[in-house]
């Protein structure tokens, strides 16, 4: 047992409990980063963006309190993000970030670009990195730029990339996403393509699992997609 | 926790006159694989060793051999997976000279449990055994850190392997031929070694068989590319 868990462990006997569905993965987080107990991603393709993740909420690796979250939280009509990361901080972000959002749209009389809302959760994120524990990953679609994906770090960075992913169980699938993602795939494939993440990183990640929300956004609007557990694709399980 | 206390005191106090990277451990901090295929087996590591931040060996052989037909992977501490392999050598050498005939390489996989658990205390060790013998053909065993034992088809090892477990899993299927298995092989440590700091450098691929032992080594410009970034 490192000694990064072995510390969670002497908090978590003398009563200090980390209040958040999303727990903090007893990883050796000194090295890898904290990261919660999930698995993120977001893919462009020809014609949209295709944010998704796993639906499990658990407390210390050891209890599922509950299988069928939904992380994948709408900060206006075409952009979406989920999160990493302590829920009530990312709770609180999201919330700032909707109405800062919507008013910016209703003064600019038109959707928001989704490097705007991009920017607003950095924003938010960066002035308050000290107390804050929470990195977002941002898609949508807008009139200006089309399809995009952003990602903001824990500390506030923010970077646009065609694909990204994020949370605990994400370790276990970059080689898998970096081997397969092609640029301008049809949406079929992209969906597949985020399926099949999503089934290898819960394959192997206890902390993540349930159901995979997937959401698909295109210049027609947005199509959320529920794959269910015994639907997700199967692999050479030994 | 004593790494984040150390880091928090060199900000107070001058620095010590010998950099970081002296007052390490020599990390294989690495990727390793093992791949079963009918006939043989197929192995493969990275090529990187490190002090810190500093690479110590950027050509090391982590693939070593046990016996004529039987090789481990090394991951972990490097002075603690070379102490473990030379005992077992010596240990595996004595045993088949005692039975005149070759070992097993289930027997090569035992001892080193045997050392791994008994002073999982001390030890910082992951090890693959791989090999190939007439009872059994070619078989892949893992030793993880902690002293389990268990046969495997395909095993993958390291700080490394982290990143290639969904690739493992979507790419591996069973009955593949030898050359199927060093390009399988070769991929997956490729990946690893662009995701992962401390994995690296060349890749040494080996095939164990019936027929020997077949060296190969992947040059660092040779290796597949996947950054679509």
């Amino acid at each position: 047992m490192n000694e990064a868990t072995q510390y969670n462990l002497k908090l978590e006997r003398l009563g200090y409990h980390q209040f958040r569905t999303m727990e903090r993965h007893p990883t050796n987080y000194l090295c890898k980063g904290v990261s919660t107990g999930t698995t993120i991603l977001a893919v462009k393709f020809n014609g949209g963006v295709i944010i998704g993740s796993d639906s499990r909420a658990s407390v210390g690796g050891s209890y599922v309190s509950s299988k069928v979250i939904n992380k994948l939280i709408q900060i206006h009509d075409k952009i979406f993000c989920c999160i990493a990361g302590s829920l009530a901080d990312a709770q609180a972000v999201t919330k700032m970030a909707k109405f800062q959002l919507s008013f910016h749209s209703i003064q600019m009389d038109s959707p928001p670009l989704v490097k705007a809302a991009a920017s607003v959760l950095k924003e938010l994120c960066y002035s308050n990195r000290e107390d804050l524990e929470a990195g977002f990953i941002t898609a949508g679609w807008d009139k200006k730029r089309g399809p995009q994906v952003y990602t903001v770090s824990m500390g506030g960075m923010l970077l646009s990339q065609p694909f990204t992913i994020g949370g605990s169980g994400s370790t276990y699938i970059y080689g898998y996403v970096d081997a397969k993602y092609k640029p301008d795939m049809s949406r079929e494939e992209c969906l597949q393509f985020a399926t099949n993440a999503l089934a290898l990183a819960i394959g192997r990640d206890n902390v993540s699992g349930g159901v995979a929300h997937l959401v698909v956004i295109t210049e027609g609007g947005v199509e959320h997609v529920v794959v269910p557990g015994e639907k997700l694709p199967k692999f050479h399980d030994e | 926790m004593a790494a984040v206390s150390l880091v928090r005191c060199e900000r107070g106090f001058a620095r010590d006159a010998a950099p970081d990277w002296m007052r390490q451990e020599l990390r294989t901090g690495t990727t390793i694989m093992a791949v079963e295929f009918d006939g043989g087996v197929v192995i493969g590591a990275d090529s990187r060793t490190t002090t810190g931040a500093y690479i110590a060996n950027r050509v090391t052989d982590k693939l070593t051999p046990i016996h004529e037909r039987i090789f481990c992977c090394r991951s972990g501490s490097a002075a603690d997976t070379q102490a473990i392999s030379d005992a077992v050598t010596y240990q595996l050498g004595f045993h088949s000279i005692e039975l005149d005939e070759p070992p097993l390489v289930q027997t090569a996989a035992n001892l080193f449990r045997e050392m791994c658990y008994r002073y999982r205390e001390e030890l910082m060790a992951g090890i693959i055994v791989a090999g190939w013998d007439k009872r059994r053909g070619g078989q892949v065993y893992t030793v993880p850190v902690g002293g389990m034992l268990t046969r495997q088809p395909v095993s993958v090892g390291g700080s490394g392997s982290s990143y290639i477990y969904g690739y493992v899993d979507s790419n591996y299927r069973a009955h593949m031929s030898k050359e199927e298995c060093l390009q399988f092989t070769a991929q997956a440590l490729s990946l690893a070694m662009e995701r992962d700091g401390s994995s690296g450098g060349v890749v040494r691929l080996a095939v164990i068989s019936e027929h020997g032992v077949e060296r190969r080594v992947v040059a660092g410009n040779q290796l597949p590319s996947f950054s679509a970034i």
